[in-house]
């Protein structure tokens, strides 16, 4: 089992394709059953991963390593592998993967089918990229999840979807290519493009380092998305259906952490540290701009995702810190962004389809006809602010603290920045809040909207739950990836010794 | 001459031979889909024949005619072209009201013109199967008349080819003079040994570039290739976008790094440049297109400038088996790709020109599912998105001008590829995002081929391996 484990969580959702591919037309209800059903079990089969992933081990588990195919000498491998690094985004993914579907139960009429393959198709690729330990195997799944997002945003999207999918392809594409000329090169140099052997071997020297570190920081910070990278964002965000803009917030912008923490981190470990500084003034730049535009906005949907170029600044100033508490914290916050703002995406997709808008000005006092609704939306609402007691708090709290202590960063200036950008999260969060459910309730049209049902409570409480639980116990979070973040802590301050 | 020269050659002689056959026989054959059938019946025995003689090395007629694993690659290719433009020509020509019976029977002629070109040892023989292929595609141009454009591409073809023809022939006459033989192998030898006359080579060099170039649509040479494409009958066009330029680089790579490595250094910067060249005007040019066979045929252009890539890393010795190898696995990514894409055209094309501009696509993914899903998949190869054969072989080739030294044509490569994205997107939006009424065809033979072709671009692009052994095996050329 231990072998076949991560081919199952990564291919499984093919068999929920083709079941779809052979449903009759007519049957929609089915093909939705079928979606959701296979995701079930996909995230049932993580589960199954977890349980076999030892916590203390730093190093890759579950392994499978087999031969795909050659090119002259060089060896291009099926090699699966997951670590303290990966597991918890795996788990993320299958788990929104889940919710994402059921979100689009109703919201979701036109082209079913079709729309469920993408969405299965887009589970392959993502948790693909997180398993891939082969550098063209995981450039293969990277390139693939554009895909199956593409056509999500393009066909199902708001009336800009056009525009908004050929731009997402092509930017992301942009910086994708620049990584496979490096990927190529690396993979020459070394002989192998398996990442754990390039990451072993550290063969590179420092000023080529430079390079290769950008060359893949352009894929990565185009994706993340980092300031100035970011403006295929918001109109990807806008126009994608919810379900789409769900797991593109929750889980493909951490494809771009993710990057950074497995390949600069680990094969640039020189110039990450030359080029930490950098990177954290463009990741509080990112916190403090994002929070501006956010507050700016009209459009919930909008609101939401300027708030995640600021969050996501807090990852990349943890990331970069280059010390335990960061790297953990910043792994953490990954997470915490996933549910948090999945969750708000669930949220304004909720009210789309009640009311077919989502500027705020069209809302206000909903928390006297919707106050389940209501609720919910305050816990999550907290949660991406960091109150302490939820999750955004911890993994915050625990950058910031990673952030002040860095030696690599070299100025306390970024973690007082970013905690500036705490308070900002609180305006705008707050003010967004205030718009939709306080004051009074004037809108004739918002007067007969029925609170949550059954499935929608579904979709939202899981979320919930987890939001406390990170909140209040993250022990067993931060048990899952300590050992490998300090592996790569360790290699990171031996290779800032070796530049002395 | 012995009988055992015959052997290698047999390919070709069983495709001459019954490309005459069938020019007599179709007099009495009233249902031309027989005769169709008869032509894809004599190819499929030349396959048969280059499969059954599939890593053997023998020379014959003097070393006029090579056959090594590299030829009976190209053969492949080259055969599996013609057999997939047969099968799309069938009903196209029927639904156009052009189906006579020479139309298979010039395919045959050209066919052998390409098997002759991947076999040719000798400089002579490279002009002689230029020749044969270039004559019956001038034809093919014109297979519509009386309509003009169709008229009018034919005409072009036929005089810039003649042209091109000219300075091919006279880039072989100073090569002689210079080195005193046009056997491949000697020219190689003579170079080597410092007995060619340099200033000579100097000039006869660039002309085989501009002949050659010329078959292989590379920029400044291309100018034909939007109005011939635009104007000739789809299904030719379809056949001929891969087959000519499958023959065209079997000689490029042939001359160039089997009978030219010596000159490298002089001749590898003038196709670097030509290379970025031609993908920079290729998908530039692309973008403006409103017809789809102009993009496609800017796309084919482009296309060209990324196999020249591959010979511009082969001017680097240490690489130069690898970089043959990625042309060629290139190739047949190419082959599925692009005469998949046009098999859609054909599809798609309505009497009079109609049904050929980008816009008429629209709603064909739900008109047309199937068809849709094709054309999307042979779009995003042509991209290079992985898992697709054309990824695998756009890896290839920038893999090999990477460890040629040759980072800034990668770059421009990479470049490329983007503003490829974009037009080739713009088939996809259409059908997918946009609403429409299209009217399409569904013939047998036309949804067979798109068929096949998108499934061969998906599973080139999973398991690429068995391609790859072949195509790795097919690198070193003897010359």
């Amino acid at each position: 089992m231990d072998a076949w484990i991560l081919t199952l969580v990564t291919f499984f959702p093919i068999v929920g394709v083709i079941v779809l591919l052979f449903l009759p037309k007519e049957r929609e209800t089915a093909m939705r059953w079928t979606a959701l059903l296979t995701a079930v079990i996909t995230f049932v089969l993580s589960l199954i991963m977890l349980a076999g992933f030892e916590s203390s081990d730093p190093d890759l588990q579950m392994v499978v390593r087999l031969t795909w195919f050659s090119i002259g000498d060089l060896h291009i491998e099926y090699f699966l592998g997951v670590d303290g690094l990966s597991i918890l985004l795996v788990l993320l993914t299958t788990f929104l993967m889940v919710l994402a579907l059921l979100s689009t139960w109703t919201a979701i009429v036109d082209r079913v089918r079709e729309f469920m393959i993408f969405f299965l198709l887009l589970e392959v690729g993502l948790v693909g990229v997180f398993l891939g330990m082969d550098l063209f195997l995981f450039y293969v799944f990277w390139e693939f999840t554009l895909v199956p997002m593409y056509f999500l945003i393009g066909v199902w999207g708001g009336e800009r979807r056009m525009y908004a999918a050929i731009k997402f392809f092509l930017y992301t594409m942009a910086g994708s290519i620049l990584m496979l000329l490096a990927i190529i090169w690396l993979g020459l140099d070394g002989g192998t493009f398996s990442i754990p052997d390039l990451i072993k071997a550290q063969a590179i020297p420092a000023n080529l380092q430079f390079w290769l570190f950008l060359a893949f920081a352009a894929a990565f910070a185009i994706k993340v998305p980092m300031w100035p990278f970011h403006s295929w964002l918001p109109d990807a965000h806008v126009e994608a259906p919810t379900a789409a803009s769900v797991i593109l917030a929750g889980v493909l912008l951490k494809m771009g952490t993710y990057g950074f923490l497995r390949f600069n981190l680990g094969i640039f470990p020189q110039a990450s540290v030359r080029l930490a500084p950098w990177i954290a003034l463009f990741a509080v730049i990112g916190i403090l701009y994002g929070a501006a535009v956010a507050y700016a906005q009209k459009d919930v949907k909008k609101l939401v995702a300027y708030a995640s170029i600021s969050h996501l600044g807090f990852v990349m100033l943890g990331l970069f810190a280059l010390n335990l508490q960061g790297l953990q914290g910043g792994i953490l916050q990954m997470i915490n962004h996933g549910l948090s703002t999945g969750a708000l995406f669930l949220i304004v997709g909720m009210l789309y389809e009640r009311r077919r808008t989502r500027e705020m000005d069209a809302f206000g006092g909903l928390w006297k006809v919707m106050p389940i609704y209501a609720g919910l939306t305050l816990i999550v609402t907290l949660s991406s602010m960091g109150l302490p007691g939820l999750n955004g708090f911890v993994g915050e709290f625990t950058i910031l603290l990673g952030s002040f202590g860095s030696i690599a960063i070299g100025s306390e200036g970024f973690a007082i920045l970013a905690a500036v950008g705490v308070i900002l999260a609180a305006v705008y969060m707050l003010y967004m809040f205030q718009k939709l459910f306080l004051g009074p309730l004037d809108n004739e049209k918002n007067k007969r909207l029925p609170d949550l049902n059954r499935r929608e409570l579904l979709t939202l409480v899981p979320i919930v739950i987890l939001i406390f639980w990170i909140g209040l116990y993250p022990r067993p979070f931060f048990g899952l990836t300590e050992a490998s973040v300090e592996k790569v802590v360790q290699l990171v301050s031996s290779a800032a010794m070796a530049m002395r | 001459m012995s009988p055992s020269d015959l052997l290698p050659a047999l390919p070709f002689i069983i495709v001459s031979v019954w490309a005459i056959l069938l020019l007599l026989f179709d007099l009495f054959i009233s249902n031309k889909g027989i005769t169709a059938i008869l032509a894809a019946a004599g190819v499929a025995a030349a396959l048969v024949a280059v499969i059954a003689r599939l890593g053997s090395y023998q020379v014959a007629f003097n070393g006029m005619i090579v056959a090594d694993s590299f030829s009976d690659y190209l053969q492949i290719v080259i055969l599996a072209t013609a057999l997939l433009g047969i099968a799309v020509a069938y009903d196209y020509l029927r639904r156009m009201n052009m189906e006579r019976g020479e139309y298979y029977t010039l395919m045959l002629f050209t066919v052998s013109g390409m098997l002759l070109m991947s076999l040719a040892g000798d400089l002579i023989l490279v002009f002689l199967a230029i020749e044969l292929l270039s004559l019956p595609l001038y034809v093919l141009s014109g297979f519509a008349r009386p309509e003009k454009s169709s008229e009018e591409a034919a005409m072009k073809y036929f005089i810039l080819g003649a042209f091109s023809s000219a300075f091919l022939v006279y880039g072989i006459a100073l090569i002689f003079g210079s080195t005193g033989t046009t056997n491949m192998a000697g020219v190689a030898q003579s170079i080597a040994g410092d007995q060619a006359d340099p200033t000579l080579m100097i000039i006869a060099v660039p002309m085989l570039l501009v002949g050659l170039g010329f078959k292989v649509a590379a920029v400044p040479f291309h100018m034909w290739t939007p109005d011939v494409y635009e104007g000739a009958p789809s299904a030719a066009v379809a056949f001929m976008s891969v087959g000519a330029k499958v023959a065209g680089f079997a000689a490029l790579l042939r001359i160039f790094v089997a009978a030219l490595p010596e000159l490298a250094p002089a001749w590898g910067p003038v196709v670097i440049a030509v290379s970025a060249a031609t993908m920079i005007w290729g998908n530039v040019a692309a973008i403006a297109q409103s017809n789809i066979k102009r993009m496609l045929a800017y796309s084919s252009i482009a296309h060209a400038g990324y196999i020249l890539m591959a010979l511009a890393a082969a001017s680097d010795p240490t690489v130069a088996d690898k970089a043959v190898s990625a042309a060629l696995f290139y190739l047949f990514a190419y082959l599925f790709s692009n005469l998949g894409a046009w098999a859609v055209v054909l599809a798609m094309e309505r009497s009079k020109g109609g049904g050929l501009r980008i816009e008429d696509y629209a709603g064909l993914g739900r008109r047309r599912p199937a068809l849709a899903l094709a054309m999307a998949i042979f779009m995003l190869s042509l991209i290079g998105v992985p898992p697709t054969a054309g990824f695998i072989g756009k890896f290839l080739v920038f893999g090999v001008t990477i460890e040629a030294g040759l980072i800034g044509l990668a770059i421009v490569g990479v470049v490329t590829t983007l503003i490829s994205a974009y037009y080739y997107l713009r088939v996809v939006v259409m059908m997918y995002m946009r609403t429409g009424e299209p009217e399409s065809r569904s013939e047998g033979w036309l949804n067979r081929t798109v068929g096949l072709t998108a499934l061969a671009t998906f599973l080139l692009g999973v398991l690429p391996g068995p391609i790859l052994i072949l195509a790795g095996s097919s690198g070193f050329i003897t010359p």
